[in-house]
């Protein structure tokens, strides 16, 4: 089974997150969303791989409105 | 001169039941003749049963509704005697084209082989739908239509059911072995039961418009998402026969139904699309909200709930009235069995359980369809914004836009009815046990026509002969057919140009482009099992009689 790789994939991550904040300069945030939103979507496509992209869909989700979630429960 | 089906009215005829002293014992009565129900009625009296169909009002449709029907539906009108009228009447269209803003994004084909005898879909107003399957079911024996008839109370007894049904001459008790209810989303059997449909209600708001006029739009289906003539919003096109053109608008949560209904509105987001100068009439106006929703259960003991009384959906895909009329084509042939007495009772669970599936999977389309056109957060409208852009450009991306799933039968894979494939054999393609029989050119008793024609009604079993085998000695292996639980036809396809010689006890079909042997994964000697629905039940390398005899039974739950 193919596992998301969590471990240093990028050859030079420091010039990649440079290039990546740079993507959105001079953008509204209304922009930026549409950018990221449109980045992810990419990204996605060339993995292809349905159990890696549930992985990551659940690693980026983790920890992130957790009260809520369970306010939902509770209800 | 032309028949307008919206103005036909149906004949009240007194019931001989209102007079009888004793209740008549009927084996079907049908409720609803809608095209779920008039299809229903149809396919049964077709098979020998006696039917009633009762209907609350003596009309048909009004305003044309459900427009678009499926190349599975009218395979299956095919099957009922009225397909070819609905294909002369109805416009065929294949193509798609979704834009975005001003900008063509990108264009699909639902069917983008040949070799089928009836199209991807048809535009038909509902009324001509109805108004055919109506004249049809007229003439058809065994069935007898009740106009003005509603159904007003209902009991279950251990061997029948109990109808309570009024009448302007008054009410009178009608009994049937079964009774279908396909009495629409409002289903008045269902309420009546204390039943009900559950699901989702989505918080939006559409238009639709049927304009009549010449337009110069090619027959597709064209959608839009944010265009420049009715901004933030979508818009649907569709062309129906007798000039007119559907358009839908959507209006948003926020839009007065009411309003929104009048000329005054209507006429201008019509114009803002075809421009000032166009000249047309308002042929019909609607505004609707939409509900994805089913019923727990299709079967409760001898009521059997079929087409919008049992599951709805949101319109984008066209999965109503052609879900509808597959279920009733499930339905048929296996309501004949139970009570030929061929099949035990449990054979009508496999039409719940197998058409439950199939709503699962129109209304899993719809909703998926509906989120995309009418984003739920902020979020999901950025997503839903940055597909569509990246879609011109990125061929991945134009398969992510959704305007609707388009109707397709669902494959029934998982169906209790199937025997499984043997893993030796290695079957590759389409037609899997579950599975609905594809078409293909055929020629039979040198005449051009097509595969699905020669099945359907009953059960076929299917036999690939090879190039050098002898006609009559395969029909002589597969006489064994005859000898089994109920009827089996017997089809024979040869290679093109192989000596056709007439044969007794089956039909030779001649695979004259080699599409039914590509499209089966056909091998000389491989067996197909076809049900009368013409979903594929089972199939074999190789033809053994003993193992077709089990596959039939476990097709209709016998051992």
């Amino acid at each position: 089974m193919n596992r998301l790789n969590i471990e240093l994939n990028i050859a030079d991550p420091d010039a990649f997150y440079e290039k990546l904040i740079d993507a959105h300069n001079g953008l509204t945030e209304e922009q930026s969303h549409f950018l990221n939103a449109k980045l992810v979507l990419l990204l996605a496509n060339h993995l292809g791989d349905a159990q890696i992209l549930q992985e990551a869909l659940a690693l980026a989700r983790a920890g992130i409105g957790e009260a809520s979630d369970a306010a939902e429960q509770a209800r | 001169m032309q028949t307008d089906y919206q103005k036909m009215q149906f004949a009240y005829e007194r019931a001989a039941d209102h007079d009888a002293t004793i209740t008549a014992l009927y084996p079907v009565v049908v409720i609803g003749a809608g095209p779920v129900g008039l299809s229903a009625a149809i396919d049964l009296a077709q098979q020998g049963i006696r039917t009633i169909l009762v209907d609350n009002d003596d009309t048909l449709s009004s305003g044309s509704r459900a427009i678009c029907f499926a190349k599975r539906t009218l395979e299956i009108f095919d099957r009922l005697g009225c397909g070819q009228e609905m294909l002369e009447k109805g416009v065929s269209w294949n193509v798609g084209k979704v834009f975005l803003q001003d900008e063509l994004i990108y264009t699909f084909n639902l069917l983008p082989e040949t070799g089928h005898a009836r199209p991807a879909f048809i535009n038909l107003q509902q009324y001509y739908v109805e108004g055919y399957l109506a004249e049809r079911a007229m003439q058809t024996r065994h069935l007898q239509m009740r106009w003005k008839s509603t159904v007003t109370g209902v009991m279950q007894h251990d061997a029948y059911v109990e109808l309570q049904v009024e009448t302007p001459d008054g009410v009178y008790p009608l009994r049937a072995q079964y009774v279908i209810a396909a009495d629409g989303a409002r289903s008045a059997l269902r309420n009546a039961m204390g039943l009900d449909s559950r699901g989702r209600t989505f918080k939006d708001r559409f238009l639709i418009a049927d304009v009549k006029m010449k337009a110069p739009f090619p027959t597709e289906r064209w959608f839009w998402f944010d265009p420049p003539f009715h901004r933030n919003q979508s818009v649907l096109l569709h062309r129906q026969p007798d000039n007119v053109w559907r358009i839908d608008f959507q209006l948003g949560w926020d839009a007065d139904p009411v309003a929104e209904k009048q000329p005054e509105k209507v006429i201008p987001r019509v114009k803002a699309l075809l421009g000032e100068d166009v000249e047309f009439e308002l042929e019909w106006v609607s505004v609707y909200t939409f509900s994805c929703l089913r019923m727990d259960s299709f079967r409760h003991g001898r009521v059997l709930f079929a087409g919008d009384s049992a599951h709805g959906v949101s319109p984008f895909g066209a999965r109503g009235a052609n879900s509808g009329v597959q279920d009733a084509d499930n339905l048929a042939w296996k309501l004949r069995m139970v009570l030929n007495g061929d099949a035990p009772a449990a054979l009508l669970d496999t039409y719940a359980s197998e058409r439950e599936y199939a709503a699962d999977e129109n209304i899993l389309n719809s909703t998926r369809a509906t989120d995309f056109i009418t984003p739920k957060s902020t979020v999901s409208r950025i997503f839903r914004d940055a597909a569509l852009k990246l879609a011109k450009d990125c061929p991945f991306a134009r398969r992510i836009v959704n305007s609707g799933r388009l109707s397709v039968p669902a494959v029934l894979s998982e169906s209790p009815l199937n025997t499984p494939d043997d893993a030796a054999d290695h079957f590759s393609g389409a037609m899997v046990p579950g599975a609905v029989c594809t078409d293909a050119p055929v020629k039979v008793e040198g005449r051009d026509d097509w595969f699905l024609n020669q099945s359907g009604g009953e059960f076929a079993g299917v036999y690939f002969c090879g190039p050098g085998d002898n006609i009559a000695q395969c029909t002589e292996r597969l006489a064994e057919l005859a000898k089994l639980a109920v009827p089996v036809r017997c089809l024979l396809v040869v290679p093109r140009g192989a000596a056709v010689s007439a044969v007794a006890g089956a039909i030779v079909v001649e695979d004259v482009e080699g599409m039914v042997t590509s499209r089966f994964d056909a091998q000389p000697a491989t067996f197909y099992l076809l049900r009368p629905d013409q979903h594929i039940c089972a199939r074999r390398r190789g033809f053994d009689a003993a193992w077709v005899s089990a596959a039939l039974n476990r097709a209709i739950c016998l051992g």
